[in-house]
């Protein structure tokens, strides 16, 4: 066994990413000092809720990953509030904001990443203007809502984010326009069948999604945003959020020379080219071997897999990075889940279930392999998808479109 | 309030007392090894995966068709089988008994 009893071992973001990864080091047997460090003021929570149901129920106790208790028990000491500023790689040390330094053995970066604020004329001054990030995000939009008395919100990106805050928002009476650039939502993560469906439900739902309208600047007086669009059009807003996509917090690693390509560069073990400092979570380009290329994810599943693949190598036990992405995401009653990376698909089969409620699922393939599933309330759809993508699974494409042939793990062979 | 047991997979028991929200959050709240419960409870992920001891189906309920969906394909799957994200902690599940699939 490893002698860690004298051993700091420090996180920088106590995100899912860090705080899952803290835990597991305690159950990988890490005998010593476990510090996470967060600029976020708030008890470690849930971030997918944030545009999901938090903004509706505003509970942030009911959205953590774990109560302080189990802080307490597995001796993980809690720095909130605190921003790190720099490391010094040579004498293993952070510098805390106005609170010194603090001495690691093993450091891990989980700093995730940040909402981008396109450069759009007047955004800076806009009134009622939030990204969706962070706890303290919903919070003030849930403020703005609610103190609101028209509650008209212009919501800037159709992508996850804007279209989960769309829905939500409406669930609490606002009346909610998502302005997209692209010629359609989703644009960059799914097939276009995809990007009509939840334009469909959108639509069906009094949320109005208009696309093919960038915005080109922001005028605001007394408190009202218009937002005027490329094509002259222009949206009065009481609130705008801007959902345009993120960039990611690689500033701490690269100044000290960790290597950095769209994220920070980590092999197998999430470890950086620095044997001491791990790298986990949406900061991260790492090595996907299913998929045989570097990628970067801004996913749940990513970061709680390296928070365990970091932990063990810390504690030199051997586990690699090995496994198939997924998301999900939750918009009015329907539930999206999705399972594979599209990227480079070449074919598309669409099966529409024939039940009461919709149900279909989207299989993407690069001629006969099957790369990404997405499925709408079809959990079926989403579990065997995982497994024939794990398998590399010759998939046949014409029992695979016909409804008249049960979902079952080989009637697809 | 409610008596829980969970059985972990390397045969341990734990029980722990709960009031409210879900069994998976109970279970991750007293790190009980084996439920991970990483899309924090809407039914997405499948890793809080529990079999209810027998005597105490009737308590627990039927599972609803996404659940069902979620589990039905999986090795692990019995006809105990429940996501604990989609079970409420009350007073009805006291005493029941969990064995954690994983």
């Amino acid at each position: 066994m490893l002698d860690t009893a004298n051993q700091v071992c420090v996180v920088i973001g106590a995100s899912h990413a860090g705080v899952n990864f803290a835990f597991n080091l305690r159950k990988e047997g890490w005998q010593g000092e476990v510090i996470l460090f967060d600029s976020d003021p708030n008890i470690p929570y849930h971030r997918p809720p944030l545009s999901k149901s938090y903004i509706i129920d505003g509970d942030l106790n009911s959205n953590l990953l774990k109560p302080l208790e189990s802080y307490k028990k597995d001796n993980i000491t809690l720095k909130l509030g605190v921003k790190v500023s720099s490391i010094n790689r040579n004498i293993r040390t952070i510098s805390i904001e106005n609170k010194g330094t603090q001495k690691y053995d093993k450091l891990v970066i989980a700093t995730g990443a940040r909402p981008f604020i396109p450069p759009i004329s007047g955004i800076d001054s806009a009134a009622n203007l939030f990204p969706m990030r962070t706890a303290n995000d919903a919070i003030e939009i849930k403020k703005a809502i609610d103190s609101s008395e028209k509650k008209r919100v212009i919501i800037i990106g159709g992508g996850y984010i804007g279209l989960e805050t769309a829905a939500s928002l409406k669930k609490t009476g606002a009346s909610v326009t998502v302005l997209e650039r692209e010629e359609r939502i989703l644009a960059r993560v799914t097939a276009p069948v995809m990007s009509d469906y939840f334009m469909e439900l959108h639509q069906q739902n009094d949320v109005q999604i208009l696309t093919n309208n960038n915005v080109s600047f922001i005028k605001t007086e007394n408190g009202l945003n218009t937002v005027f669009c490329d094509d002259e059009t222009s949206f009065e807003a009481d609130i705008v959020i801007v959902g345009v996509g993120i960039r990611v917090n690689t500033e701490l690693a690269d100044t000290v020379g960790l290597e950095i390509e769209q994220g920070i560069k980590v092999n197998e073990f999430s470890q950086t080219n620095d044997e001491n400092i791990y790298a986990i979570g949406d900061c991260t380009f790492h090595y996907n071997p299913h998929y045989k290329r570097y990628l970067r994810l801004e996913s749940v599943q990513n970061a709680v897999d390296q928070s365990k693949v970091a932990a063990a190598s810390i504690c030199d036990k051997d586990l690699i990075y090995d496994t198939i992405p997924w998301f999900w995401s939750d918009q009015y009653d329907v539930k999206l889940q999705m399972v594979g990376l599209s990227n480079g698909y070449n074919d598309v089969i669409v099966r529409k279930e024939e039940t009461e409620n919709t149900s279909f699922s989207v299989w993407y393939f690069k001629d006969d392999a099957l790369l990404a599933v997405d499925a709408i309330n079809n959990g079926k759809a989403f579990v065997l998808g995982t497994r024939f993508i794990k398998g590399k699974q010759k998939i046949n494409k014409t029992k695979l479109v016909d409804v008249s042939i049960p979902m079952k793990p080989t009637t697809f062979l | 309030m409610a008596k829980i047991t969970f059985i972990t997979a390397d045969n341990e028991s734990i029980t722990v007392e709960g009031t409210s929200g879900s069994v998976m959050e109970l279970a991750v709240n007293n790190n009980i090894k084996g439920i991970d419960g990483d899309c924090g409870g809407v039914c997405s992920c499948a890793t809080c995966h529990v079999h209810v001891e027998s005597e105490f189906v009737a308590k627990t309920g039927q599972a609803e068709e996404l659940e069902n969906d979620m589990l039905e394909f999986d090795d692990l799957t019995n006809e105990y089988s429940r996501l604990s994200c989609q079970l409420q902690v009350s007073e009805d599940l006291d005493g029941v008994v969990f064995k954690v699939a994983k």
